[in-house]
This record gives structure tokens, sequence and C-alpha cells, in this order.
């Protein structure tokens, strides 16, 4: 199996080329759309679960036996404000991607 | 070789079949219709093994033919008038993916006003879309030439696609004495196709034409610009080439007589024809007028043009497209920057629209001008040489009837 990779990797040539070819393939996830992110005052939240319920992109879990409870995936969460704006305990806000202006 | 009575569109398709296309998607319009007829029947009789795709217009038929191009085979398609202009989104497309496809453009007027007959506008209003145009005086040139721009647009020096202009009903509807050659000496001058470039291919995939941005956009231009600027050479080179196999001698820029002419014709296309024998016609009556006959005209031919202008005072330049808007028209435009720094009076004329014959008279009328101008018993020339005497008074209708 080593081999065969090795030779694969082996033959391999680089060739010029003219015109548009992509040569890297990636991609960016969709936490860098954002502007501004949501955070959780934990003093004040009461681990009810309606952020996590109403998140669109379903980047939120509520784990209700940890003290920092409410866990946000910063990678895919594109900062829409829709859990702060549904928190009935009101202990979420959004601040600015790029620092206080 | 054999000779064969062929009329324009058929040297095209044969110059495509001896080249052995592998892909053809075409939309049939008028005048080019019997070519994209005449490549399905060779298909459909099994005497051409190729794919014919039907499509439903020309932005596809081209848009086909680049693709499949791009896969490695030698795709082709052939278009006119507001088929080309449909086609104008992808001759980039072609251009800048630099897939060398030669394409017969049978020239036609664009609409509106509609018609169906000759004129260069068609082609002049892609001439920057970085695809090489020939433009064809006869039949005969018509095969020798699609022949050639195979060869050139698929050089490594220069992978740029190709038009092969021909003069729609002049050339693509009359019918000449052809000399067309084996097909062995087809395949030894052409060859099959090989990919040279990127492609597309699910064994060794890649991503061609992504999104680029303003870091190297301008580079890949630069890429097609030297690609042009290296293609004159290549040109010239398989020219000669051209002649050795076929015994056929094909000119960038042909000088028609004038090495002693004391005024200077610059055409293109299937008029020169008419104005070969206007110049010997005139010749014989002591006037001694020449023709510079531009075959290339994407790239401009600089060096070969300037080479047969060179000391001559007076030029005309007979332009079949209106250049509406411009100081003339595209050829005399070029014409002009050229000689630039020489000391010579060029004028510009432009005729033979939507159909309108070039005639005889009309080309006289134009060298005694000329003649006129150069011993000083003239200043203005007649830059519409063939306008009626009432154009704005054409019609009258009836309104609010």
């Amino acid at each position: 199996m080593q081999k065969q990779q090795e030779k694969h990797s082996k033959e391999l040539k680089k060739c010029r080329v003219l015109g548009p070819v992509a040569t890297i393939f990636a991609s960016s996830t969709t936490g860098s759309w954002r502007l501004e992110r949501p955070v959780i005052d934990y003093e004040k939240c009461i681990k009810c679960g309606t952020c996590e319920r109403f998140c669109p992109t379903n980047v939120i879990d509520v784990y209700k036996d940890r003290a920092e409870c409410v866990v946000i995936n910063y990678d895919y969460c594109k900062g829409c404000g829709i859990c702060v704006n549904e928190c009935p305990s009101k202990c979420m806000k959004m601040i600015p991607e790029r620092g206080e202006e | 070789m054999v000779f064969k009575m062929l009329d324009g569109n058929e040297a095209a398709v044969e110059a495509m079949k001896l080249a052995r296309v592998q892909v053809i998607s075409a939309y049939p319009i008028t005048p080019q219709s019997s070519i994209s007829e005449k490549l399905s029947d060779l298909v459909a009789a099994g005497e051409l093994k190729a794919e014919y795709v039907r499509v439903e217009s020309e932005h596809t038929a081209l848009s086909v033919a680049t693709t499949a191009g791009l896969t490695g085979v030698r795709a082709a398609t052939a278009t006119a008038s507001n088929g080309l202009a449909l086609m104008h989104e992808i001759l980039s497309m072609t251009s800048g993916n630099r897939v060398p496809i030669v394409m017969p453009v049978v020239n036609r007027g664009v609409a509106a006003p509609w018609t169906l007959w000759c004129e260069h506008g068609d082609a002049m209003a892609q001439r920057d879309m970085g695809w090489l145009q020939f433009y064809c005086q006869n039949v005969q040139e018509v095969l020798d030439l699609t022949l050639l721009a195979y060869r050139v647009a698929e050089d490594e020096r220069v992978l740029t696609p190709a038009m092969v202009c021909l003069d729609g009903f002049f050339l693509s509807h009359s019918m000449q004495k052809t000399q067309v050659p084996e097909q062995r000496l087809v395949d030894d001058f052409i060859g099959p196709y090989i990919r040279k470039n990127t492609y597309i291919d699910p064994d060794d995939p890649m991503f061609c034409c992504d999104l680029t941005g303003s870091d190297e956009f301008t580079e890949m231009r630069y890429q097609q610009k030297y690609a042009m600027d290296n293609s004159i050479d290549v040109i010239e080179e398989i020219e000669n080439e051209f002649e050795i196999r076929f015994g056929r001698k094909l000119h960038i820029v042909e000088g028609y007589k004038t090495e002693d002419a004391d005024v200077v014709l610059v055409a293109l296309g299937s008029m020169c024809g008419t104005a070969k024998y206007v110049v010997d016609k005139m010749r014989q009556e002591g006037k001694k007028v020449g023709l510079a006959k531009v075959t290339v005209f994407r790239p401009f031919p600089v060096k070969q043009l300037k080479e047969v202008l060179k000391g001559k005072k007076v030029i005309g330049v007979f332009d079949r497209s209106a250049g509406l808007g411009g100081q003339g028209g595209p050829v005399w435009s070029e014409t002009s920057a050229l000689m630039m720094n020489e000391n010579c009076d060029i004028r510009n004329y432009v005729g033979g629209l939507g159909g309108r014959d070039v005639t005889i008279d009309n080309i006289e009328k134009i060298y005694n001008e000329l003649l006129e101008i150069k011993e000083g018993k003239r200043t203005v020339h007649t830059e519409w040489i063939d306008l009626k005497e009432n154009p704005m008074e054409l019609r009258q209708v009836t309104k609010n009837v």
C-alpha cells in the first residue's frame, strides 16, 4: 500500500498551463461571514434551551450539567442574532466581531 | 489531389472533414445553414466519425464545442451574423480557456435592418474577443485557410481559437473549382488532436475556469496577448510548410501590384478578387494602382502590412462594415494607427453593406479619387462609396390611420 502511494506521488508532475484553473481546493466556513457574535451571561442563563431550538443553522448545544452551559460553534454561526432575540431571560447579547467600536 | 466544384460552405465542410473533427454542435443560420446540414449528413452516413450534438441556440453550440474541446477532442461549430452575436459571451470563454476551436463564420450583416446578406459587421464586432480572424478571397482560400487555422490555433505557442471568415453568398453559395488535398496529406499536416493545456477528465480532475481575482486576471489576459503576438510568426511558418506540402502560397498580407503603385487600396474578403481585376484593368489604361489584401486581421499584421504600404503617400481603406460612431471603419482605424508615423494620407471608404455588390465601377471610382488626391486635384473623398442619393428619404408611412 505504502509503495503504491509512493509510486503514485512520484509520477505526478508539474506542468505549466495557461488560463484559469484552480490548483488549491478549499472552502471557507460560513462563520467567516459574521459581523457580530452572540455571547452569554451564564449567571443569568436559566438553561431553558430556547436558543438551541431557534438557531436556524443548528450550531448551539445546551448542556444543563455544565457551568458554561451554552456552547456555540463559531465556525458556522453566521451571527444572525435570532438566539438573542428569542432568549426569554435576556442573558444573551450581540457584540461586534472587529473589536469595540 | 483532385479538383471539385464546391461552394464556400462545402469547402469549409470539406476542410473540417479532412481535419477529422470529433464533436460537432452547430445551429443552422442563413447563410451558414448548409455547413450544419452537410456535416450532419456526413455523420449520419458514417463518412465522418463524430458526435453531432443538436443544440437549441448558437450560445449553446459554442458552449458545447468549447467544453467538448476541453475534454480533449477536436470540436467544431460554425455560424453567421446574429448567431455570432449570440455567441459573444462564449467567444471569450473559448479564447480565455485557450480552447483552439476553428470556426467558419459566414459573414452577414447583423440586424436591424434584417438582412441575410454579406458584410463584415458581424465578425468585426467580435474582433477583440481573443480569436484569430482570417478573411477569405475565394473558395480555395476557405479550404486552405481552414486547414491552416487548425495547425495555427492548436500550436502550443498559440492555443487560441480561430474564425475563418467567408463572405455570405458571394463565397458561401458560389461554386468554384477547388483543389482538395488527399486525406493522407492532411493527416500528415494536421495530425490527431492532442490536449496541450488544461482539460476536463474524471481520471485526472482539475477545476477549469474558476473565479480569478485582480491579482492574476491581468497576467492571464497577458498570456493571451502573448499568444496573439506569437501567432503571426507561427502563421508565417505554417504558411511556408503549407506551400511545401500542398503547393499553394498563402499570404498574411498580399501586395497585388503594389511595388510601383501610386495609390494602394487595403481590403479584405471576396471583394479583393474584384479589386485585382480593377487593378489589371486600370493598369492597362496606364494608371498605377495596387491592392493590399489583408487575410489575417487578428492578430493585426503590423510588419506585413507596413512592408506593403511602405513609402505610399495616398492609401484608401475599404471597410465592409459601418464602424458606427468611429472616425472610420475598423480596418481603416488599424491602418491609420499602423501608419501614424509615416507621412501619408489614408482615406476611409465604407461600402458593400447588407449584400450590396462591391462593383468594378465603385472600386474604379475609389482608385480615381485616390489618384486625384495624390495629384492634388481633390481634397474630399466619398466616404460611403455606394450610398444612394436620397438616404434620408427612403420611406414614407401614413400615420394615425
